[in-house]
């Protein structure tokens, strides 16, 4: 299978006030291979939404993308001017953001702003024709075509977040990003939409980059997992393995954040603590202070990476399993 | 042991409209009608969730019982006295018995004062007594919610703690009040997922240590499941089905309930899910008007039948601790009562 984008150590900083900078995201690598999902998982300020905007070539100052390379279909998306950068956005890969349903212009009938894509990435410049493709692509979608005329404020929250996921395929992107695309929905409707986009996948073969803190939702989706914890990828494996034998701590913590639906209801803990100030690294792993397994080396030495089966992760005490089967 | 508890409020037939556009001289006034014929009690020592999809009207219950709002018609009743007739004195006895905690901990707190002046405005107002006294109290409460050591974290303006933190410094508040019932309106939605159990925990102790009631907010249902006792579905401002909060989540009976169930995420889950519901492109909520008519969940129903569309359906009871409002259980219980014959 080829390999739709492939990220390559990457670090992006924020520059602060006073000359030094914070390492939003550090030395981060994975893959996505054709037609596969990847989720990102991980709480606020872990620097997930950084990665996606790094990856579009998004990110303003105070953001610098430090070191690293981003291939996406074998081309490097940094080294790129601006001008093969914009022809590359929403052709090769597009996004739909956390607040999609505010993305739209409110000023703007849907039918206009499709047009729009078209004109500017030279697909068409005649109207009628535009207006044909955006309905077929407004029907995978699950709206009807006569609402094409219509202003974004018209349609419901769902609507119109199906609308920008219609708008994210029109150019037929090899890679499809969604940054938190269901937080601000209902859970029917959220499942209804997250059903479609990986139905969609299915039948048109693109790959999907899922962010999200909600990793239940996440596994129920995607194909394989990263769980990430103040700008590391702190472990990664299919979904099986993070749902019944996750390596790391943070990721069993995070899984144990989440009251199931089924079954006797059991005191559950969370993660104590608080998520780690990133201007303040201490020394060795990230995660010591919050960890209920930590050890003095956890003090003294950052976990080097351990290779599992399906994945790997970051861990001095990562979670045994055939101890508690006994 | 029900009949032994506290009432502490009490909920009967509230209906509330709101007049939507048309306020003006010549264009004809609207009508919403957020909640219908909604009725609970809440006892003392127990966490009540209420669950749906936005707009369905569970914070207009909230806002309803703080005050915000007067009901059409029914009325609310807090130990005996209908809260919308309160003055003076019944009035600020009500206010310090029941609080709300908000969604948003990021704008609840004061920014320009720090925790411990959080604690003081409301001691100093309902249980005056010596500096010594009141320092004493505040770091009582601080200790009481997890915010240790308190004599640092009281002296810490809201923007320094995080959102956990933040939402634990206002349930100190509400201690300090003196309150009883507590409405919380979605408290853990907007914090971190791996602080929301902490918080949810905390919300548990106080009610089982210290016997605070609970009317929890929320459109998850699987911390509804953890934390409360009983649950109410809501849909389009009506109760669709109530009860015991394992016999609703186990047990499902309204169609409604067990599409919210089908649509919670749900790692375990082998296989896909269908989703039980009629597939139209108007998914969202149905406005619910005074003159709308038939079953409020009809026009997604899968089993709706044209009586669905023409009546509403009454109350009636599914099992020991679950009612439901819905024409179909009605029929199968017939039927089983008849095979049990």
């Amino acid at each position: 299978m080829n390999e739709v984008l492939k990220v390559e150590d990457l670090c992006v900083d924020y520059i602060t006030e006073n000359g030094g900078y914070v390492r939003a995201v550090d030395h981060v690598s994975f893959i996505i291979k054709e037609g596969q999902s990847l989720g990102l998982a991980g709480e606020s300020g872990c620097g997930k939404s950084t990665i996606a905007y790094s990856l579009m070539g998004l990110h303003r100052p105070p953001a610098l993308i430090s070191n690293g390379r981003i291939f996406l279909n074998g081309r490097d998306i940094l080294s790129l001017p601006q001008k093969e950068l914009r022809a590359v956005r929403w052709s090769e890969v597009s996004m739909v953001f956390q607040s999609a349903m505010n993305c739209l212009n409110p000023v703007v009938t849907l039918e206009k702003q499709f047009f729009e894509i078209y004109k500017y990435h030279h697909i068409t410049k005649n109207r009628a024709e535009a207006r044909e493709r955006a309905i077929k692509l407004l029907n995978l979608v699950g709206i009807p075509a006569e609402r094409i005329t219509d202003y974004p404020h018209q349609l419901s929250g769902g609507m119109r977040q199906r609308a920008i996921i219609a708008m994210a395929l029109a150019l037929n992107p090899k890679l499809l990003i969604l940054d938190e695309p269901t937080t601000a929905l209902d859970t029917v409707v959220q499942r209804e939409i997250l059903k479609q986009i990986f139905d969609l996948k299915n039948q048109l073969g693109f790959s999907i980059l899922f962010i999200t803190h909600d990793i239940s939702l996440m596994m129920e989706f995607c194909d394989e997992v990263a769980i990430m914890y103040a700008g590391k990828i702190v472990e990664q494996a299919d979904c099986k393995t993070i749902l019944h034998r996750p390596n790391h701590p943070y990721t069993y913590g995070l899984k144990q954040s989440f009251p199931s639906l089924r079954g006797e209801i059991h005191y559950m803990e969370g993660i104590p603590g608080v998520p780690l100030d990133l201007k303040h690294i201490p020394q060795g792993c990230r995660f010591q202070a919050r960890c209920n397994k930590i050890t003095c080396i956890c003090k003294e030495k950052e976990p080097v990476r351990s290779n599992t089966d399906s994945g790997f992760y970051f861990c001095h005490n990562p979670l045994k399993y055939e101890e508690e089967q006994k | 042991m029900s009949e032994q508890r506290k009432k502490v409020l009490e909920v009967k037939n509230v209906v509330m409209d709101f007049d939507v556009n048309g306020k003006g001289f010549f264009s004809k006034g609207h009508k919403l009608r957020a909640l219908n014929d909604i009725s609970f009690e809440l006892y003392q020592g127990e966490a009540l969730a209420v669950v749906g999809e936005s707009g369905c009207g569970k914070s207009t219950i909230c806002r309803t019982a703080m005050r915000f709002y007067k009901p059409t018609y029914g009325e609310i009743l807090h130990e005996g006295k209908n809260i919308h007739k309160l003055k003076g004195e019944g009035l600020k006895y009500y206010r310090q018995k029941v609080q709300m905690i908000f969604q948003d901990p990021f704008s609840s707190l004061n920014p320009l004062h720090n925790i411990y002046y959080h604690l003081k405005r409301p001691l100093q107002l309902y249980h005056p007594c010596s500096k010594a006294e009141m320092k004493e109290k505040m770091d009582e409460y601080l200790t009481m919610v997890g915010l240790v050591p308190p004599e640092e974290q009281g002296n810490k303006n809201p923007h320094q703690l995080s959102g956990g933190q933040r939402q634990r410094a206002y349930l100190a508040r509400i201690l300090a009040v003196g309150a009883e019932v507590i409405l919380a309106d979605e408290p853990t939605s907007m914090l971190d997922v791996s602080i929301r159990l902490g918080v949810l925990n905390l919300m548990n102790r106080l009610k089982t240590e210290y016997g605070k009631s609970f009317l929890y907010i929320t459109h998850d249902i699987a911390t509804a499941r953890y934390f409360a006792d009983r649950i109410i579905v809501l849909y389009a401002g009506h109760m669709v089905e109530w009860g015991e909060v394992n016999e609703v989540v186990l047990h499902p009976r309204h169609p409604y309930t067990k599409l919210l169930l089908a649509a919670a995420p749900d790692p375990e889950r082998e296989g896909e899910v269908e989703l039980p519901v009629v597939r139209s492109q108007e998914t969202e909520i149905t406005m619910w008007t005074p003159e709308s008519k038939g079953c409020p969940f009809a026009n997604r129903c899968p089993h709706a039948t044209s009586r669905c569309h023409e009546e509403m359906p009454s109350v009636h009871k599914v099992s020991e601790n679950q009612f439901i409002r819905c024409f179909h259980t009605e029929k199968e219980n017939a039927n089983e009562s008849r095979t049990k014959l």
